[in-house]
């Protein structure tokens, strides 16, 4: 049975088919409730569930987030959602310094069963401070999960398993993706240990996660008409890194392109630079190439947050350079 | 000097914790001289009364949160010495298998969640702790220790409004020794009663003598009481002093001798014990065989310590994340 649903409503029935599946579930964070999630995500799960489970909070984003973990060390299963990712710098401490640590540092005593969800990224003209890509920051440090779902089917289908999960997962919602529509299959991204191709090819892989989806596959619908048939790898989990899915492309492809919205120093796709260069160097054909966000606060006129985002012509422009052989 | 108001035994027990606490951050001191105890290393003497009156206030069903000068919370919430000292010596028999340290103490059967060496950091963890408790139908409650450093940290002010907002079941403890490293309260904040602060977010507070450890347990009691009947959290400022410098790294260069020796005199366990003593219940011979059995414990503790093994460099993964099918 298949239906069509938007990213939005996606997120809105796995977080109800978690509160009904498990009764230690409460979903927690500023504007959850009254307000229907600031990203209308969670609209209408007060009225079912109330206010205990729907949990409102104050603009607390260090102490509702410790709270969580608290929660979830006295056996709740918390979903905690921050607003936005750049608010999660105030919570930065209790993930990095308790829940990531908690379980190695009390020699696995104790765990967080903590789902963190946020959205994340830029695209609406919302300027320096409300722009942020960091999925990197999380996905460096041990101890935490990192999932982007950038899908309908992930979006519907990654929550569950990572409220399962015995340890703190954080899942990063694009907020440009909450309009993305699609036929959803029951139970086809219940999954959140592996990445996915998400379009096959043989010329180049193109590596991406999250909003940067979108955009990339778009410009490999622009390679293929052009001759070029681009590979479309999806990694869905930034921590544990699925190497595989990436490195046995490559080995394929001989080239690879990653493809982020990541500022370029530093971000995720140097690690994935690194992982290649590691295990599949003489695969390569060509040096490893990336499109990223400018080296830029993200600005608020339009067109020049274009000009800082990852955008289809620029990907479409590096990957003909990287088949061509003009990159290096 | 009134009466101590309790049984023989809750007294000679009184004597006795304390007595472990100062008996033993003394043995941790030279053992950090020897070598052995590595890292950063805070003591806790001076401060026992408020441990030990407090902790005797909690039942076997409540959470304990801690900062990284908890030695002696952890004693007296039950962790066998041996093990504490295992895991300072960074042994695979200690509380933490050598992964915490001195500062990170945790025993999931005591239900002590550490241990945190952030400033602040334990009373987020507390406040959903209890909000666990108070959802899922439990009649625990929380034990929530921090010195008055933290009273200046966003996560001080965030728990409070937190806890009090829901109501939840937390007993926040204070630990005002006066200084936070070498800053004392009152160059670090505006307003300097701390009982003003907790009672701006509508929880009762009351400020203790924590120096004697009647008072604390006292206080300690009658507040358990109401945060357990449901009245939500509670706020306690427990005045004490820490004898010794911050940590074994602290020149203690930003107090007076004459301050140090004046708060000496006011002794938790030399209180107890000489009221104890003037009225008769507890004779010089008591304390001795006291000294004795806390000898012999830790004499026991530092010799598993010094054999146990240490974790293999192989497992240095192991705990990271949850092994598959586990939990
Ligand atoms: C967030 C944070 N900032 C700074 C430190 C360094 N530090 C460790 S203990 C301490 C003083 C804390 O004083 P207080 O809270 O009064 O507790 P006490 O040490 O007196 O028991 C400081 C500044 C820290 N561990 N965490």
């Amino acid at each position: 049975m298949s239906a069509r649903l938007s990213y939005r409503e996606a997120m809105r029935e796995a977080l109800r088919e978690a509160l009904l599946r498990d009764s230690r579930v409460l979903l927690m964070g500023e504007d959850v409730g009254m307000y229907g999630g600031s990203y209308a995500v969670s609209k209408g799960l007060l009225a079912e569930f109330g206010p205990e489970r729907i949990r409102d909070t104050p603009l607390s984003e260090l102490g509702f987030v410790g709270a969580g973990i608290g929660a979830a060390l006295g056996g709740l299963r918390p979903i905690v959602e921050i607003m936005t990712v750049n608010f999660s710098l105030l919570a930065l401490d209790p993930l990095v310094n308790s829940a990531a640590a908690m379980r190695h540092m009390s020699g696995g005593q104790f765990h967080v069963p903590m789902v963190v969800r946020m959205a994340t990224g830029a695209g609406r003209q919302l300027a320096a401070q409300h722009s942020h890509s960091l999925e990197g920051w999380y996905a460096h440090v041990p101890g935490l999960k990192v999932l982007a779902p950038a899908t309908v089917e992930d979006a519907r289908d990654m929550l569950w398993p990572a409220v399962q999960d015995p340890d703190p997962v954080v899942i990063f919602e694009h907020a440009q993706l909450y309009n993305l529509e699609a036929q959803y299959r029951p139970g086809s991204g219940a999954d959140i240990t592996h990445g996915r191709v998400r379009r096959p090819g043989r010329d180049l892989t193109l590596i991406t996660f999250g909003g940067s989806l979108p955009a990339t596959l778009q410009a490999a619908e622009t390679l293929a008409a052009a001759g070029i048939e681009p590979e479309v790898v999806d990694l869905r989990v930034l921590r544990p890194l699925d190497e595989a899915v990436f490195l046995e492309s490559v080995r394929r492809t001989h080239r690879a392109l990653i493809v982020e919205e990541e500022w370029r120093s530093g971000g995720f796709a140097a690690e994935i630079t690194a992982r290649i260069m590691e295990q599949a160097f003489f695969d390569l054909d060509a040096p490893v190439q990336r499109v990223c966000s400018a080296e830029v606060p993200i600005p608020y006129a339009k067109h020049l947050e274009e000009a800082a985002l990852p955008q289809p012509a620029a990907i479409v422009a590096a990957a003909r350079r990287l088949v061509r052989g003009e990159a290096a | 000097m009134t009466d101590v108001p309790y049984s023989r035994e809750f007294a000679l027990d009184l004597v006795r914790e304390m007595l472990r606490i100062r008996r033993f951050e003394e043995i941790c001191a030279e053992l950090y001289g020897t070598m052995k105890i590595r890292g950063f290393l805070h003591l806790y003497i001076g401060e026992e009364a408020v441990a030990v009156g407090v902790l005797r206030a909690a039942q076997a069903k409540d959470a304990v949160v801690a900062t990284y000068r908890e030695h002696g919370h952890a004693l007296v919430r039950g962790i066998p010495a041996k093990v504490i000292l295992a895991e300072m010596f960074g042994k695979a028999s200690g509380c933490c298998r050598g992964r915490g340290g001195s500062m990170h103490l945790f025993d999931a059967a005591t239900r002590f969640h550490g241990g945190n060496a952030i400033v602040g950091g334990g009373l987020p963890i507390a406040t959903g702790l209890a909000l666990a408790e108070r959802m899922l139908a439990r009649q625990g409650i929380v034990f929530c220790f921090f010195g008055e450093g933290a009273v200046a940290e966003g996560a001080f002010h965030e728990s409070m409004n937190l806890a009090a907002l829901w109501r939840l079941p937390v007993l926040f403890c204070c630990e005002n020794n006066l200084y936070a490293m070498g800053t004392s309260l009152a160059r670090s904040e505006s307003q300097t009663d701390l009982c003003v602060k907790a009672g701006s977010y509508g929880m009762a507070a009351q400020p203790v003598d924590g120096m004697d450890v009647v008072a604390v347990h006292e206080a300690a009691k009658s507040a358990a009481e109401a945060v357990r009947a449901g009245g939500g959290p509670r706020f306690l400022e427990l005045r004490t002093y820490r004898y010794r410098a911050h940590s074994m790294f602290d020149p203690d260069l930003y107090r007076s001798k004459e301050e140090i020796e004046a708060w000496k005199k006011r002794g938790p366990l030399h209180g107890l014990t000489g009221r104890l003593k003037a009225q008769g219940s507890m004779s010089e011979e008591d304390f001795q065989r006291l000294e004795a059995e806390v000898r012999a414990e830790f004499e026991e503790a530092v010799a598993f310590a010094e054999a146990a093994p240490l974790e293999p460099a192989a497992d240095l993964l192991r705990d990271v994340y949850t092994p598959a099918g586990g939990a």
